[in-house]
C-alpha cells in the first residue's frame, strides 16, 4: 500500500513539473528545484544551487515517484479525526491530494518517509533500540557487576524480583504490576529450562556465554556498551572458568533448589513440546551426550592383571549419539549448545498459563501500543533529533514508554486482580546505600549516553532526508 | 520383571541432590520409613508394606551464623549394635536424632575456619560402621563420632585426612571378623576413592584415583566397591587391592544413587534406573555383571534410589520437584529370583534362605535390618 501512495505521489509530482508552476509556496519552489535537477541545468539560479546541493552531498539525489502518495489520499491533518471515514464523498474529494497543492502531498511523503526510516533496523534512534540500549547498559554497569561478582548466597525469590523491578524500569519503558508478574514468570521458567536440560554442570557456563552472545547482537552499534559486556565475560572465565566439576555440579543443585516447585506453563515452550501441561519439562531420553560421556550400553570385564577378558552389551532404553566437539569457552567460538540462545529468533506470539486464564500477547513490544499518540511522539522524537521541527514541549516529564503485555488495558486490570495470591511477589523497595549509589551512577551514565549519541544518529540518516531539510 | 506400586505422597518435593533417598527396614514392625532432603528440611515418612503413608514429620536444619536459612545436603539412618541414630547434615553442621527424628542428641557445627570466602562450606556423606559414625566434610576430612551405646554422650574420635577436595559419600560394610579387611570407604568430588579399616584408630589400606570426574556415590558389600561417576559409569573394584573388575557405561548423565543389596541398583539424571546382577565366576575369581531390568521414569530427573528389603525385591525411586516416593515390586517369587548366582560365599546363602526375622539371632549386624524396638510416631 505504501508502495502504491509513493508511485501516486510521484506521478503526481511529474504532473506538477510540466505544468507552469505557481509560486508564493515552499512546495512550489521545490518542485522547481526538482525539475531543474533533471530538465533545465541552465537555469542560473539553478546553477547555484546545485552547486551549494554538491557541498551537501556526494552525488545528486534523484527522488523516486514509486512511492508517491494516492491522490484520494486524505490531507495529513485530516487523516486522524474520528469518523472521517463516513464522509460524504465529495467532502473527501476536496481533502484530498487530488485538491491540494504540492506543500500537503511532499507533507505526506515526508512522513511515510520518516516512517521507513524508523522502521529500517540499523536505526539506532527508535524507542525500542533504546530502550534495549538503556537496559543493557544498566545490567553490564561496572559498580553492578563488581557487586554481583562478589562472593554471596543466592539471593532469596523476593530479593531477585526487585533486582529485576529496578533493571525493567532503568529505561523509559513502564510495566504495570500485572505485565512485571507474567515477564518475571517467563524469564525464571526459561532459565529453569535451561539449567535442567545441561547436559553436563559446566554446560551451565556455556549457556551463559550464549546469553552474552545475543546480547552482545543487540548492542552492534554502541562500542561503549558492547566494551563493559567484553568485561563481564573476562569476569566470568577468570572467576568460573577454572573450577572443577564438582563444584559445577554443586552449583547447578543450589541453582535448582532456587526453582524447585515452580510448574508455570509458557505457551511457546508448549507449543515446541518442551513442557507437558502440568507443566514439568520434557526430559529427552535421546540426542547428544554430554562431552565426556559414553554411549551406554557396554560392560567391560577385567582380570586382577588389568586385562579385558570380557566385552558385552546391553539395552539401556534410550538412543543416544556421542557429542561431536565440545562447546567453546573462548570470547568467539561455536558454543555447539543451544540451550540461552535467542528463543525468539522465530516471531512467535507468547503466553504464560495462570490457572484458568489464558491471554494471546505479542512477542514485540510495538504491537501492544496504542497507535496514534505515541507514533506522534516517535515523529517528534526523530524530528528533534534531526533539528528540524519545533517541538510543543508537555508541562510535566517526558511521557515515556508504558509496555503493557496484555491486549488491552482492562485485561492487564483484569490479570492483576485473577492472579493466584501464591504466584504474587511482594516487592520491597530497599533503601540500602549501595541502591542509592548505583542509581545515581546509572543516571549519570545515562546521561552521559544522550549527549554522546546524538550527532551519530543523525549521521546515519540517508540522503533523502537532507534533501528534506533543505526544504524547511 | 518389575511393576509400578502405589507412590507415597511426600508433603514437599525433592531437591535435586546425589543420594537424595534413605531407607530404614523394620520388618519387625512391618514398616519401613523413607528419609528425603526437601531443601532446608528433611521429611521422614513411615510406611506400611503396601505404601500407605502411616506418620510424618519435618526436621529442620539447624541455624548457625549465617542470613539465609541453611540448605542440607543429606540425610541418612546409622544402624549400630545397640541403637540407630539418623544423621542430618546441611550447611551449617551435623546434627544426630534418635530413629524417629523426636529427639535432637547431638549437635556439631561446622568451622569455617580454613575455607576461602569462595569455597561452600558444608558437609556431606554419612555411614555406620561398628560404633562409629563417620561424616564427611567440604575440607575432604571425614570427621569418625564415637557413639556409646545409650544417651547423648557422643565424641569426635578422630578426623581422618585422605582427600583434598569435598566429600560425597560414605560407604560401610560389618567387619568380617578378620583383621586388613577393608569395612570403610570414601569417595569425593576428584573421584578419589580411599579404603580404610576401621577400629580405634583407622587405617587407609588403599587409593583409587578418579582422574577428576566426580564420584556422587559409593556402595561397599561383600569385599566389593561399585562406584558410580559424573559421567555415567559404574565401575566395580576389589576393596582390599583396588583392583578394577568390571566398568560399566551405565547411563548417559551423572549418577546420582548406587544400592548394592546384594543387587546392583544405580539411578542417574538420564532418568533411568537400572538394576544389574553380580555373580562371581568360579575360575579366575572376577566379578561378572549381568543387565537385569532397566527403567525409565519419564520426564523426572532422578536423584534418590535404595532397596526397600533386603532381598533386593522392591525399590524406591525420588526424583528433583516430584513430591512423592516412586515405589517398585518385583513380578517373581522370590525363588525365581536367586536362580543363575550360585558362587556366593556359604554365610551369604545362609542369611538369604533364613526368613527376615531370623535375623535375630545372627550375631552380626545386618546392613539393612533393626533388630530393636523403635518407638513408633
Amino acid at each position: 500500500m505504501l508502495r502504491a501512495a509513493w508511485r501516486a505521489l510521484s506521478s503526481i509530482r511529474t504532473q506538477a513539473v510540466t505544468q507552469a508552476p505557481v509560486l508564493g509556496l515552499p512546495g512550489g519552489g521545490c518542485a522547481k528545484l526538482l525539475s531543474v535537477q533533471r530538465d533545465l541545468p541552465s537555469r542560473p539560479g539553478g546553477l547555484i544551487l546545485r552547486a551549494a546541493r554538491g557541498y551537501a552531498t556526494q552525488k545528486p539525489v534523484q527522488p523516486s515517484h514509486e512511492d508517491d502518495p494516492l491522490p484520494s489520499m486524505l490531507l495529513k491533518d485530516y487523516q486522524d479525526i474520528p469518523g472521517i471515514e463516513k464522509v460524504d464523498d465529495v467532502v473527501k474529494k476536496i481533502l484530498s491530494l487530488e485538491m491540494a497543492n504540492q506543500k500537503e502531498k511532499l507533507k505526506i511523503k515526508k512522513e511515510q518517509l520518516m516512517k521507513k526510516v524508523v522502521e529500517n533496523p540499523k536505526d539506532t534512534g527508535s524507542l525500542e533500540a533504546r530502550i534495549l540500549n538503556d537496559i543493557i547498559s544498566t545490567m553490564f554497569n561496572r559498580k553492578f557487576m563488581e557487586e554481583l561478582f562478589k562472593p554471596q548466597e543466592l539471593y532469596s525469590k523476593k530479593a531477585l524480583r526487585t533486582v529485576y523491578d529496578r533493571l525493567a524500569h532503568a529505561s523509559i519503558m513502564r510495566l504495570n504490576q500485572a505485565s512485571m508478574d507474567k515477564l518475571y514468570d517467563l524469564m525464571t521458567m526459561a532459565f529453569k529450562y535451561q539449567v535442567l536440560l545441561c547436559p553436563r554442570p559446566k554446560d551451565v557456563l556455556l549457556v551463559t556465554f550464549n546469553h552474552l552472545d545475543a546480547i552482545k547482537g543487540f548492542i552492534q552499534d554502541s562500542p561503549t556498551i558492547l566494551h563493559q559486556v567484553d568485561e563481564t565475560f573476562q569476569q566470568l572465565t577468570e572467576t568460573y572458568g577454572g573450577l572443577s566439576a564438582g563444584e559445577f555440579q554443586l552449583i547447578r543443585q543450589t541453582l535448582l533448589i532456587f526453582f524447585q516447585d515452580l510448574h508455570i506453563r509458557v505457551s511457546i515452550f508448549l507449543k515446541d513440546k518442551v513442557q507437558n501441561s502440568s507443566g514439568r519439562f520434557v526430559l529427552p531420553v535421546s540426542g547428544p551426550l554430554p562431552w565426556g560421556t559414553k554411549v551406554p550400553g557396554l560392560i567391560r570385564t577385567f582380570n586382577h592383571k588389568g586385562e579385558e577378558v570380557r566385552k558385552a552389551e546391553f539395552k539401556h532404553g534410550g538412543s543416544y549419539v556421542a557429542a561431536p566437539k565440545e562447546g567453546s569457552f573462548e570470547l568467539y567460538g561455536d558454543r555447539v549448545l543451544k540451550l540461552g540462545t535467542n528463543m525468539y529468533s522465530v516471531n512467535r506470539p507468547v503466553e504464560t498459563h495462570m490457572s484458568g486464564a489464558s491471554e494471546n500477547l505479542a512477542a514485540q513490544t510495538q504491537e501492544s501500543i496504542a497507535p496514534n499518540p505515541l507514533a506522534k511522539e516517535e515523529l517528534n522524537l526523530l524530528a528533534r533529533l534531526i533539528g528540524g521541527m519545533e517541538i510543543k514541549k508537555p508541562s510535566g516529564p517526558e511521557p515515556g514508554f508504558r509496555l503493557n503485555l496484555f491486549t488491552t488495558d482492562e485485561e492487564e486490570e483484569q490479570a492483576a486482580l485473577t492472579r493466584p495470591e501464591e504466584l504474587s511477589y511482594e516487592v520491597i523497595n530497599i533503601q540500602a546505600t549501595q541502591d542509592q549509589q548505583t542509581n545515581e551512577e546509572l543516571a549519570r551514565i545515562m546521561g552521559e549516553f544522550e549527549i554522546l549519541d546524538q550527532p551519530r544518529r543523525s549521521a546515519s540518516k540517508g540522503d533523502d532526508l537532507l534533501a528534506m531539510m533543505d526544504e524547511l | 520383571m518389575f511393576r509400578r506400586e502405589r507412590s507415597i505422597p511426600l508433603r514437599g518435593s525433592a531437591a535435586a541432590l546425589c543420594n537424595n533417598l534413605s531407607v530404614l527396614q523394620l520388618p519387625v514392625r512391618n514398616l519401613t520409613h523413607f528419609g528425603v532432603v526437601h531443601g532446608p528440611s528433611a521429611q521422614l515418612l513411615s510406611a506400611a508394606p503396601e505404601g500407605v503413608p502411616l506418620a510424618q514429620r519435618q526436621l529442620q536444619a539447624k541455624e548457625g551464623a549465617g542470613v539465609s536459612p541453611p540448605l542440607i545436603t543429606q540425610v541418612h539412618w546409622c544402624v549400630l549394635p545397640f541403637r540407630v541414630l539418623l544423621v542430618l547434615t546441611s550447611h551449617r553442621g551435623i546434627q544426630m536424632y534418635e530413629s524417629d527424628g523426636s529427639v535432637m542428641v547431638y549437635w556439631h557445627a561446622l568451622d569455617a575456619g580454613d575455607a576461602s570466602l569462595v569455597q561452600a562450606v558444608f558437609a556431606r556423606g554419612i555411614a555406620a560402621s561398628g560404633h562409629f559414625i563417620c561424616v564427611g566434610m567440604w575440607s575432604g576430612r571425614v570427621l569418625v563420632f564415637d557413639i556409646p551405646a545409650k544417651g547423648p554422650n557422643i565424641v569426635l574420635s578422630e578426623e581422618l585426612a585422605g582427600h583434598q577436595t569435598p566429600v560425597t559419600d560414605i560407604a560401610t560394610e560389618p567387619a568380617q571378623g578378620q583383621d586388613c579387611v577393608a569395612d570403610v570407604v570414601t569417595a569425593d568430588d576428584s573421584g578419589l576413592l580411599c579404603v580404610w579399616r576401621s577400629g580405634p584408630k583407622f587405617k587407609l589400606l588403599t587409593r583409587i584415583p578418579g582422574f577428576g570426574v566426580p564420584c556422587p556415590s559409593v556402595q561397599l558389600w561383600q569385599g566389593t566397591i561399585a562406584a558410580g561417576y559424573g559421567n555415567g559409569q559404574v565401575r566395580l573394584y576389589e576393596a582390599s587391592t583396588g583392583t578394577l573388575h568390571v566398568q560399566i557405561d551405565a547411563h548417559a548423565r551423572a549418577i546420582c544413587a548406587l544400592d548394592l543389596a546384594p543387587e546392583l541398583l544405580s539411578a542417574a539424571e538420564d532418568t533411568f534406573v537400572h538394576i544389574w546382577k553380580l555373580s562371581r565366576s568360579p575360575e579366575g575369581g572376577y566379578i561378572e555383571v549381568e543387565h537385569c531390568h532397566g527403567e525409565c521414569v519419564p520426564d523426572t530427573q532422578v536423584c534418590g534410589a535404595r532397596f526397600c528389603d533386603p532381598s533386593g525385591s522392591s525399590f524406591a525411586v525420588t526424583g528433583y520437584d516430584l513430591a512423592e516416593i516412586l515405589r517398585f515390586s518385583s513380578i517373581l517369587s522370590p525363588v525365581q529370583q536367586r536362580k543363575g548366582r550360585p558362587n556366593w560365599p556359604t554365610c551369604y546363602k545362609q542369611r538369604r534362605i533364613q526368613s527376615p526375622t531370623a535375623h535375630r539371632s545372627s550375631p552380626l549386624p545386618t546392613r539393612s535390618c533393626c533388630q530393636h524396638t523403635v518407638s513408633h510416631w
